[in-house]
């Protein structure tokens, strides 16, 4: 059991190592570098030159990676030039935002997938279950982008029910109730129109889960017992269904990293895609790598997440 | 000697009719939801192309400063954007650009997974091991963000630069699914046989294999193409994917992330992202009749 859990983050350093070099070769083919910014043009090209030798930038490029990542690992990403402001700032203020949006999609996604699953799983090929099946349906070819789009000019712009931009209502302090609803009710309905997509793949398979496991022997044996038919399904079916849920839910994660970028470009929500998507309009390259970065290595753990929590639940898995 | 002849090809026709791609055909018949879907993209791939054939490009990206959104009329049949440009020229247009990308990036994924598979699990053992690590590299890196940041610095960026990025960073998935089954079947028996007899290793894969894959590897593609144009349309959509002066259907519904945009003028992003529903919609469908028709268990017909 350890012994997996061991080897498999063993394997996950050298993934993360080998995303960095990616991302650094990445910035190296960006037009510019740290300099570029930051120094005024009418500067002495001789003065240029000299602080480009004392900043290294003209060392090869294995002695320039050596000196980006040891500088990463300590927490200094360098210095953008648009906001005047250490990368590490700027990410840590956006970073909250996603972290709240990613959490509240979390969160609702299992709100909705939970119950939707139950029922269609219970009550198989019923009004009720078809219909729940024609929402996956519909749901699973439905791109997120366009669907947000669609509750965002329904209930944001004809209903006027949510506000359409921005975290958070200007003129409030932090730390009062009125900040902290003001929040809330900014992130509602981007947290609602990605769950809502997202949610499809785990209403399915715990329909299909739950569905399998009501044929198994042991459910026969329960209801031979006398169990009722609620602690059948509430015990006995709902916890061997769930373990294979949790499995997924590092996926989750891997699949919300792609769909920030889209939900924050459209409700305009100050997070890290969006801090991506205007730091490459604005050829702010070290914001760029530093969330790209982030990105990957935020989908690594991910996955590891899910292999970890797939040995837990299946001990097949471990002994490879 | 003349009638033997005949019955050999009797033969022939008779287990012919069994073929993997009659099931397919014949699951698509049956099942009236993908026929419907199937006509339906027959019939706007044809459409978008004859007509976009008949309209000039040039005349539709022109811009009119006096017909500035316009709502839709007689002579603009889905109105006009901020530019004074058609719409409905453009929503032509954007189709055909975004059905011909989504083709291009299918038929060009496939080609290397395709091959990839076959190679890696053809081969096995070390080769396998070795080129299995490139798959993994490449499925950790965040496919997203390593698209728009390519798309954002590669030098002349035109359509087929986009086609070689969103390629590059998707034929694992097919990839992988050919290894799996490669893996299994160079252990049958007509592999082995074959090369026993010594058979060319090429010719075993790529002549012998891949046929029994075929079937397969159709499913695979067509479940590939929905998700290829909701990639594209997205990426587009955020403004990484095609060009401003080549219209596709995520570029029409950029045009939706102002505000106003959004809220008073339905008539320039409404059609685009019905049309996207639709067209993944009825991709979809076909696949997954296609994917049961793969699967004895599940077939209708």
């Amino acid at each position: 059991m350890w012994k997996f859990i061991v080897r498999r983050i063993i394997i996950t350093l050298p993934q993360i190592l080998l995303l960095s070099l990616f991302v650094f070769l990445l910035a190296q083919l960006m037009p510019g570098d740290a300099l570029t910014g930051l120094v005024d043009p009418n500067l002495d090209p001789a003065q240029i030159a000299l602080q480009r030798e004392r900043l290294g930038l003209n060392n090869p490029w294995y002695v320039q990676y050596y000196d980006w990542i040891t500088s990463a690992l300590q927490g200094d990403l360098g210095q953008s030039f648009r906001y005047k402001m250490d990368v590490t700032d700027i990410i840590a203020q956006r970073l909250v935002n996603t972290f709240w949006l990613s959490l509240l999609t979390l969160i609702f996604t299992y709100m909705i997938a939970i119950p939707l699953g139950i029922t269609s799983g219970r009550f198989n090929d019923t009004f009720r279950d078809q219909m729940i099946v024609g929402y996956t349906y519909v749901g699973f070819a439905t791109p997120l982008f366009i669907f947000a789009l669609l509750l965002l000019w329904l209930l944001g712009f004809n209903f006027g029910w949510f506000p359409t931009g921005g975290s958070v209502q200007p003129g409030l302090t932090p730390g009062t109730l009125d900040y902290v609803l003001s929040k809330l009710h900014h992130l509602i309905l981007p947290a609602l129109s990605m769950a809502l997509i997202t949610t499809v793949s785990t209403v399915q398979y715990l329909r299909s889960e739950i569905i399998d496991t009501k044929q198994k022997e042991f459910i026969l044996t329960a209801r031979a017992k006398g169990a009722s038919e609620s602690r059948v399904y509430n015990r006995h079916i709902f916890r061997n269904s769930l373990l294979p849920i949790a499995a997924l839910f590092g996926f989750e994660i891997t699949g919300l990293i792609g769909g920030t970028v889209f939900i924050e470009r459209i409700y305009s929500y100050p997070g890290m895609g969006l801090l991506l998507l205007e730091s490459i309009s604005q050829r702010d390259y070290s914001v760029v790598v530093a969330v790209v970065l982030l990105f990957g290595i935020a989908s690594i753990i991910g996955a590891l997440l899910s292999d970890i929590i797939l040995s837990l639940v299946d001990p097949r898995i471990r002994i490879k | 000697m003349n009638e033997l002849k005949l019955d050999v090809k009797k033969e022939k026709k008779a287990h012919r009719s069994q073929s993997g791609l009659n099931i397919l055909w014949r699951e698509i018949v049956r099942d009236k939801l993908a026929l419907v879907s199937l006509i339906f993209l027959a019939v706007i791939t044809t459409t978008v192309f004859v007509v976009s054939g008949l309209l000039d490009l040039n005349e539709i990206v022109r811009v009119d400063l006096f017909a500035i959104y316009e709502p839709p009329s007689e002579n603009f049949w889905l109105g006009t954007d901020y530019g004074g440009r058609d719409i409905f020229g453009q929503l032509i247009i954007g189709t055909r650009n975004s059905l011909a990308i989504g083709f291009a990036v299918t038929l060009m994924t496939g080609i290397i997974g395709v091959s990839f598979g076959l190679i890696t699990g053809y081969f096995g053992g070390q080769t396998d091991n070795m080129l299995m690590r490139i798959v993994d590299f490449f499925q950790i890196l965040p496919f997203l963000m390593v698209v728009i940041v390519f798309v954002a610095i590669v030098p002349n960026y035109g359509i087929v630069e986009f086609s070689l990025i969103m390629t590059g960073f998707l034929w694992m998935g097919i990839a992988r699914i050919i290894r799996s089954k490669t893996l299994q079947e160079r252990e049958l028996d007509y592999a082995q046989a074959s090369q026993t007899l010594g058979t060319p290793r090429w010719k075993i894969m790529f002549g012998q294999i891949l046929p029994n894959l075929s079937s397969l590897i159709i499913v695979t593609m067509t479940l590939n193409l929905a998700a290829n144009i909701g990639l594209e349309s997205g990426l587009s959509f955020l403004g990484f994917g095609f060009p401003e002066r080549m219209p596709s259907l995520g570029t029409l519904l950029s045009y939706a992330t102002n505000p106003q945009t959004l809220e008073n003028r339905w008539w320039i992003w409404m059609p685009a992202a019905i049309l996207i529903f639709l067209l993944m919609l009825s991709v979809r469908n076909v696949g997954e009749a296609l994917k049961r028709a793969t699967d004895a268990r599940q077939r209708r017909g």
